[in-house]
């Protein structure tokens, strides 16, 4: 614990915690602009050129809209929610290996905060906690709205984190650790996971639809119902709070997946590069891929129309639960027969 | 019946077939009609910069139009009151004084005349009503205000000046009626 | 020496907020503290070195189990004024048998002050390495025996779902 090693993971943390926040920032303008462009118009121009001023000028006037506390709130608990919501959602990238190791004053510096040994489970915890702010928001504010919102969230979670604990399993099983570093190891180059499990890629998307309450899953706040969903009676920064770890979710979600399923920094090829370059290469890599993603989320917000609620529970319960299960033994098969000794005992 | 249009979907409530209850062909066909979508850029009119050109026989806000000599046409008989169906013009009539000729065209003018434009439906009966050629209705646009009474036009806003005439030309030659 | 301070803060915090459960006036702060206090938990689990049990301490019991309490508490919109007023030797009664159960409590763990305390560092049981190979090895038989008692539980909530439908029908 020298001073130097402080001063690298602070700075890192530091990094870490401003990119989050200016690519979820930033995902609110995207987001305009992609479902603009899906519908045949241009979106936000104004501020800035191409509008790139755009989440600035929307954070201004989020602070700048009076902060409402309806007067039969639970006032503590009205305030807390947000701050939850935010909180959890920012906690995962701590975790993530953002790239490969940067050589820079003569240490080797890992682009990750910390490392687990029981990694995936860190970002679970994190996953099943995260609905806390939800509820806890929607019951405070005391409207049957945000009531609905607040129980269909806590709901979907609960069912979605199911298939998606099994899917995960499922990886684990192929690496054999819960490890983040070990899995993104095991992709080298091409060798990613996604081409052995597309089964379990498209559960585990699901799922990572389901559980950042993205469309076609939003029904803790789906408009057309629930004016808001769980956070009608929200206004101003507290509002702001809530919309924008929705999109710091997102981000976190396309990393995991990105991690998981894509290999996380590694691309084909990368034997032919080392130290720094390797390093730098491998974060645009892995950028490029959590972007890709995050479009692919927007892509599906504004081509799917919203389940029913039964729908969504028949989904997750008897669709995604028992393929997963199924992909999950299926899975466990092949191993103990590539492995040997299923035959050999 | 036979159907005149030949658009007609007959709805049927059979099980889905197992295609369909994957879900994900559906899916990406989806994806790919939106993916269409993503290089196409449909209509857009940026507003302030590029303004769509009205049809001739545009119905905005009105005008209350001076002689060649530059005297207000009115002379408050409230024709256009009575034949307004929302209600929106009020008047007050005045007798012209001595010395007064060159503004007022009659011995009686409208000393007050107001529009409520939240009321006004922009019908143009007014303009049909009035015997004097007073009142037309122009392709200019009622601008946003922030106060409800902003909103109820006096004559300084809806006289025109004698260095500022609004062209009605327009919309006065086209179509059946001309005058 | 840092982890004797720490677990002195865990334990104090720990305390509190399990008080907090029983004394709050509101059911949904009850379990928003029970919530705390499982947090407060998996704290202690990461002091002795048990991180497998601290985060699924953390997804099981904080991430599930409680989210289905607050969700069944919210259904039911419990408020202060609504609950019915328990009479005052019920309350006498509670207390006197909780204060008992608490002697017997502490008579039963007076004994196991005396015990060595277990060195954190030195054992790395709860690592999910170690874990994993001390589950399915020594306690391989223990361990699936629970499985099966897991799955006739689920077996059971599952009969009970279809039976009501069939009075239904």
């Amino acid at each position: 614990m020298d001073l130097a090693f402080i001063i690298e993971k602070t700075t890192l943390i530091v990094i870490i915690f401003l990119l989050s926040l200016v690519i979820a920032a930033y995902s609110t303008y995207f987001e305009r602009k992609v479902a603009a462009w899906f519908q045949d118009r241009i979106g936000p121009d104004r501020a800035g050129p191409f509008g790139l001023l755009q989440p600035i000028a929307d954070g201004v006037k989020m602070f700048m809209k009076e902060d409402f506390i309806p007067k039969h709130a639970d006032k503590w608990l009205f305030i807390i929610g947000p701050g939850i919501t935010i909180f959890v959602a920012l906690i995962p990238s701590i975790i993530i290996p953002w790239g490969p190791p940067l050589e820079m004053f003569g240490r080797k510096i890992a682009l990750q905060v910390t490392n687990f040994d029981f990694g995936i489970l860190f970002i679970f915890g994190a996953l099943s906690v995260g609905v806390y702010g939800i509820m806890i928001g929607g019951w405070a504010s005391n409207n049957k709205y945000s009531l609905f919102g607040a129980v269909r969230a806590s709901s979907q979670m609960i069912s979605y984190e199911l298939a998606m604990g099994l899917s995960a399993i499922t990886i684990i099983m192929m690496t054999g650790s819960l490890d983040l570093n070990e899995i993104v190891a095991k992709q080298h180059g091409m060798n990613w996971n996604v081409f052995y499990q597309p089964v379990c890629f498209v559960i585990f998307f699901t799922c990572a639809l389901a559980e950042t309450n993205r469309a076609p899953f939003d029904l803790p706040e789906c408009d057309s119902e629930l004016i808001g969903g769980y956070h009608t009676e929200y206004s101003s920064m507290k509002l702001g709070l809530y919309l924008f770890s929705e999109y710091v979710s997102i981000f976190i979600s396309s990393a995991l997946i990105a991690v998981l399923f894509f290999g996380g920094f590694n691309f084909p090829g990368m034997d032919y590069f080392t130290g720094n370059t390797l390093a730098i290469i491998g974060l645009l890599v892995f950028f490029t891929k959590i972007s890709f993603f995050i479009f692919v989320f927007m892509w599906i917000r504004w081509t799917l129309p919203r389940f029913r609620f039964d729908q969504l529970m028949h989904l997750g319960w008897k669709t995604l639960i028992p393929v997963s299960i199924v992909n999950l033994l299926i899975t466990g098969l092949v191993i103990a027969l590539y492995e040997g000794w299923f035959w050999s005992n | 019946m036979q159907s005149l249009t030949n658009r007609k979907k007959v709805v049927s409530d059979k099980p889905m077939t197992l295609m369909e209850k994957i879900y994900i062909p559906a899916i990406v066909g989806g994806m790919w009609i939106t993916f269409k979508h993503l290089m196409r850029r449909g209509n857009t009119v940026k507003y302030p910069e590029q303004i769509r050109p009205f049809a001739p026989v545009y119905r905005g806000m009105h005008v209350l139009k001076r002689d060649e000599k530059g005297r207000e046409n009115c002379t408050a008989c409230g024709l256009c009151a009575v034949a307004c169906p929302a209600e929106a013009i009020t008047m007050t009539a005045a007798e012209r004084k001595k010395g007064e000729e060159h503004l007022f065209r009659e011995e009686k003018y409208a000393a007050v005349y107001e529009i409520n434009m939240l009321r006004c439906i922009f019908c143009g009966l007014c303009e049909e009503a009035c015997p004097k050629e007073a009142i037309f209705l122009t392709d200019r646009l009622v601008p946003t205000e922030f106060h409800r009474d902003e909103f109820i036009y006096g004559k300084d806003q809806l006289v025109e000046l004698v260095d500022n005439r609004i062209d009605i030309t327009k919309r006065q030659h086209t179509g059946k009626r001309t005058k | 020496m840092i982890t004797d301070i720490l677990t002195w803060i865990l334990g104090g915090l720990t305390i509190g907020s399990a008080l907090m459960v029983v004394l709050s006036n509101h059911p949904i702060r009850s379990v928003l503290f029970l919530v705390i206090t499982f947090f407060f938990i998996s704290g202690h689990y990461i002091l002795l070195n048990a991180q497998f049990l601290a985060i699924v301490n953390i997804i099981v019991y904080a991430g599930a189990i409680m989210v289905l309490f607050l969700f069944v508490l919210m259904l039911l919109n419990l408020s202060a004024e609504g609950l019915p007023k328990s009479s005052r030797y019920l309350t006498l009664g509670s207390v006197i048998i909780g204060g008992l159960f608490f002697i017997v409590l502490i008579a039963a763990l007076k004994d196991s002050l005396h015990f060595e305390a277990l060195n954190p560092g030195s054992n790395s049981v709860g690592l999910v390495q170690n874990l994993g190979k001390t589950l399915f090895s020594k306690y391989i038989v223990p361990f699936e025996v629970s499985s099966i008692l897991f799955i006739s539980a689920m077996v059971g909530a599952v009969m009970l779902a279809k039976r009501e439908k069939h009075i239904v029908e």
